[in-house]
């Protein structure tokens, strides 16, 4: 019931937009309205791709292209009918998704952009090549139906309005499950979505497949209204950059984005060709550049965002300040007396060998030990002793030189990231990496997906961690608005909410004031207690000799000492490995 | 193997290299955009664009023809094209590109690339079709008599081989080779370069250290049109050219640099330099049309292989 009332304003501009096309019946314009349509569309499929995970492209104009390329030919060569060969050009356009994807994905930023980039334009010089410079659709006199080809222009604009309705559906479709939220969690942070579970590299796959899918059909259909097919109108770059433009134009990342932006700037571009092209021509390029700088420059991230944001700071209602935040946030009792519980249950982790280096830089070298079912090892040595190094090859972040990593006696070396999330490794990160956009329940929804089957099930896992956590009073509020202290929870919530066997804390206490510290150490206890295995990276030892069960000391990569607390932090080579030569001397003479 | 291939081999060999020299120049242009500043910028063909039809009418209507005459003229009026360029750059950052880029940028999405990127393709429409409004779509050409001579080289082999270097191409090579030293002595050796490298370095520790690195932009904005534009008045000595030029020349310049590595002027210029090569020998055995088919392949070989480019390294940390 909600979803129909939240697709009400969408179908009410479709209905009016029906109705407005049923009114003109001046060709051109009404051209201009299935222009329109056909431009929204391929927005959106771009807006799957690049508006939710991030990935710039600039080559969407491959897609296009062979869509529009498949069904002339398919028309000429074949005499097959559009409303077959629109379909099959799903099917080429995801293909190509996937092809394009799997060795351009390895890229990031803007090397993945402008690799982008060089699909279309060698597709381009291609079908050029191949002699197809001009392809014209065949008239079909005898059964215009059957090919798609209307005598009253009105029905093209229906035929698109029904096209755009299903990919507003699809994209809504994506934007409220998984998929969509694994997709925005790549976009804000490639490798904390990684580290939760999630499968980057299919995820973007299957974004790039449908993607590739609806640009495929839609530059089908503009090859069937237009009847005429050349290398530039399909693969050039002005092509690419139309689905750019509209998107940015509208607002990314929003179902709103590539429909408003094609609904201002096609109109705008066509009347000034009509009006203004045979007088001075490039006019409406000059104008339509002009109002594109405008708008960017007073509304960087397009329209949508602009307006939104602008609603709500005139309508929100004054924010309720709720004092009774102490009920929710973790009792909080002084760390009692530590009971040492004897290290003895069963190996999780073992560590045999680890070795890894940069250039001549030995990062970690032959590091060797075990973690044992419910204990919570402390991994401490100062700054530059290869701590955080160490955790990115035990969560597949770094491949090691040498070495094994056995989880459950299962060498996990090589595997990546998402995968060793699967098996039952969480981590966090020193430098926190948060989704900055998204609330703290769905930050750490995103880390539930791993274990759970459906969205509720996801849903229930992620307010379970993040009342494990003591969020529960901060969980509805955007992440970029947390304290220090509330985002090392909240990490430690994503993490929990994958039910993860062993957590991984990379100095979880940093940046922490003294109470701060304490609370968060005390939720660390709690989830021992509740039989999560902890390994823990600090470099202050204060807080960690409360907390753990055992020390490994890292020194310049390598284990300098692997025994208790008490025994530690009495050995003169870890005292002199802090505090230097002296010191260490000195302490022994005592 | 016969001595007709060689020859052929030979000449496309030298084409490229000539070719290669002025992609170089153009890519070190944008390499110094790109690589300082991390801006995606579409408008520099529109740049290069305007530096051939500055150096033009520089040359036609100001007197520089009359002044030193057809040989010497169109090379003195693109080095007074050049400057004119660095101005352009440079105001096109502060009124412009400074809005999208830099510390302000921080909390938009995507770090504000979208917003640059949409910004510099306003800009490439306004200036392609403000072009065509100014300039008319007639090919134009600044015609040298060096254009239509050539030094012999050889023959080797006995006589059966030699190559033929046509003078303008050959002093447009020239040129490039001894603007791009210039600009790597600037780089390299001058408190302004390293203000620059820094800025692109770490542009955060370069505040700290005193470096207004707004300033380090537009200056890099500046030189980077300019030497683009620079490039573009060389071409224009060989080639004719129109205001949607800049359209064909942009996905060369991108290719040089990638291939380079981003942040590398030197590689830029041996980017610029590969595509030419690849371009030229790719007549050999391909048909023409596909010559620009042979850049993106090798450039998407490259990228996959290395994506850091020749002479780039890549730094990643989780």
């Amino acid at each position: 019931m909600q979803t129909l009332r939240s697709l009400g304003p969408i179908l009410l501009a479709a209905a009016i937009y029906a109705a407005i096309t049923l009114v003109v019946t001046n060709s051109y314009y009404q051209l201009t309205l299935t222009l329109v349509l056909v431009w929204a569309i391929f927005g959106l499929s771009w807006n799957i791709l690049s508006g939710y995970t991030g990935l710039v492209s600039f080559g969407h104009a491959a897609f296009f292209g062979l869509g529009a390329y498949a069904t002339a030919l398919g028309q000429i060569y074949f005499d097959l009918s559009p409303w077959v060969l629109i379909p099959i050009s799903v099917v080429i356009g995801g293909l190509a998704g996937v092809l394009i994807g799997l060795p351009t994905f390895r890229l990031r930023g803007h090397y993945f952009a402008l690799a982008m980039l060089a699909y279309p334009l060698a597709l381009l010089y291609v079908f050029e090549w191949l002699g197809y410079q001009e392809l014209t659709l065949p008239i079909k006199r005898e059964t215009p139906f059957a090919y798609m080809q209307f005598s009253d222009p009105r029905m093209y604009t229906m035929v698109a309005l029904v096209m755009l309705l299903v990919v507003v559906l699809i994209t809504r479709a994506v934007e409220r499950s998984r998929f969509g939220m694994a997709l925005l969690a790549i976009k804000q942070n490639e490798a904390a979505a990684e580290a939760a579970g999630i499968n980057t590299l299919y995820w973007k796959l299957c974004s790039i497949a449908l993607s590739g899918a609806i640009a495929g059909a839609v530059g089908a259909f503009y090859a069937v209204v237009l009847l005429v097919v050349t290398p530039p109108s399909v693969f050039g770059m002005l092509v690419s950059a139309q689905a750019l433009t509209v998107s940015m134009f509208g607002g990314i990342g929003t179902v709103w984005g590539p429909l408003i932006g094609a609904a201002v700037l096609i109109p705008v571009s066509e009347v000034l060709h009509a009006e203004l092209g045979a007088k001075i021509p490039g006019i409406q390029g000059v104008i339509f550049g002009l109002a594109i700088m405008a708008v960017i420059l007073m509304a960087p991230e397009g329209v949508y965002w602009k307006v939104r944001d602008w609603w709500r700071k005139r309508h929100a209602p004054a924010p309720a300040i709720t004092p009774t935040l102490p009920e929710h946030v973790v009792p909080f009792s002084p760390a009692p007396a530590r009971q040492r519980r004897p290290v003895t249950g069963p190996v999780l982790l073992s560590v045999k060998g680890l070795s890894k280096s940069f250039g001549g830089l030995k990062a970690v070298q032959d590091v060797s030990f075990d973690v044992h079912e419910g204990m919570i090892l402390g991994i401490i040595g100062p700054n530059g002793a290869g701590k955080t190094t160490l955790f990115n090859l035990l969560n597949g972040f770094l491949k090691p030189d040498a070495g094994e990593v056995m989880l459950d006696g299962k060498n996990m070396v090589g595997r990546r990231p998402h995968e060793l999330c699967v098996a039952g490794v969480g981590r966090t990160f020193q430098v926190m990496r948060p989704f900055p956009r998204m609330s703290v329940r769905d930050n750490v929804r995103v880390g539930a997906y791993v274990r759970a089957a459906s969205e509720e099930e996801a849903q229930r896992l992620a307010d379970d961690a993040v009342a494990r956590a003591g969020l529960s009073s901060v969980a509805h509020k955007v992440a970029a608005e947390l304290t220090t202290k509330e985002l090392r929870l909240m990490e430690l919530a994503r993490a929990l909410a994958g039910k993860p066997r062993l957590l991984l804390l990379d100095e979880t206490l940093a940046g922490l004031g003294h109470g701060e510290a304490d609370e968060v150490v005390a939720v660390v206890q709690r989830l021992a207690r509740e039989g999560v295995t902890i390994v823990i990276i600090e470099h202050t030892m204060q807080a960690m000799v409360r907390l753990v069960d055992h020390f490994l000391v890292l020194d310049h990569g390598a284990v300098l000492v692997d025994g208790e607390p008490e025994e530690v932090t009495r050995n003169p080579r870890v005292i002199e490995a802090y505090l230097g030569k002296k010191w260490g001397a000195a302490h022994a003479r005592a | 193997m016969t001595s007709q291939f060689v020859e052929n081999m030979l000449q496309a060999l030298a084409a490229g290299i000539l070719a290669g020299a002025i992609y170089g120049l153009m890519c070190v242009g944008l390499g110094l955009i790109f690589g300082v500043m991390r801006v995606i910028n579409f408008a520099q063909g529109d740049f290069m664009m305007l530096g051939m039809y500055a150096a033009y009418y520089l040359f036609l209507s100001f007197g520089i023809q009359a002044l030193f005459g057809n040989v010497i003229g169109p090379y003195v009026a693109i080095l007074l094209a050049t400057p004119l360029l660095f101005l352009f750059g440079y105001f096109i950052h502060k009124f412009l590109i400074s809005r999208v880029t830099g510390q302000r940028t921080v909390q938009l999405e995507g770090e504000g690339h979208f917003a640059q990127l949409i910004l510099t393709l306003g800009v490439a429409l306004v200036l392609q079709n403000g072009g065509l409004i100014v300039f008319g779509s007639v090919l134009a050409s600044i015609r040298t008599p060096l254009s239509s001579s050539a030094w012999e080289l050889g023959p080797f082999w006995g006589d059966y081989v030699s190559i033929f270097v046509n003078k303008s191409r050959g002093i447009a090579a020239l040129f490039s080779v001894v603007a791009m030293v210039g600009l790597w002595l600037l780089i390299a050796r001058t408190r302004l370069g390293k203000a620059l490298r820094a800025s692109a370095d770490n542009p955060v520790a370069a505040t700290y250290m005193g470096i207004n690195i707004d300033r380090s932009y537009r200056i890099a904005f500046g030189l980077g049109a300019a030497v683009t534009a620079m490039a573009g008045g060389l071409l224009a000595t060989n080639y004719p050219f129109h205001p949607y030029i800049g359209i064909e020349y942009v996905i060369v310049m991108y290719a040089g640099v990638v291939l380079g590595g981003m942040g590398s002027i030197t590689g830029a210029f041996w980017g610029g330099m590969t595509i030419g090569l690849v371009q030229q020998l790719s007549t050999l055995v391909l048909p023409t049309q596909l010559q620009n088919a042979a850049i993106f392949v090798v450039f998407l070989l490259i990228i996959f292989l290395r994506p850091q480019g020749f002479f780039g390294r890549m730094v990643e940390r989780t």
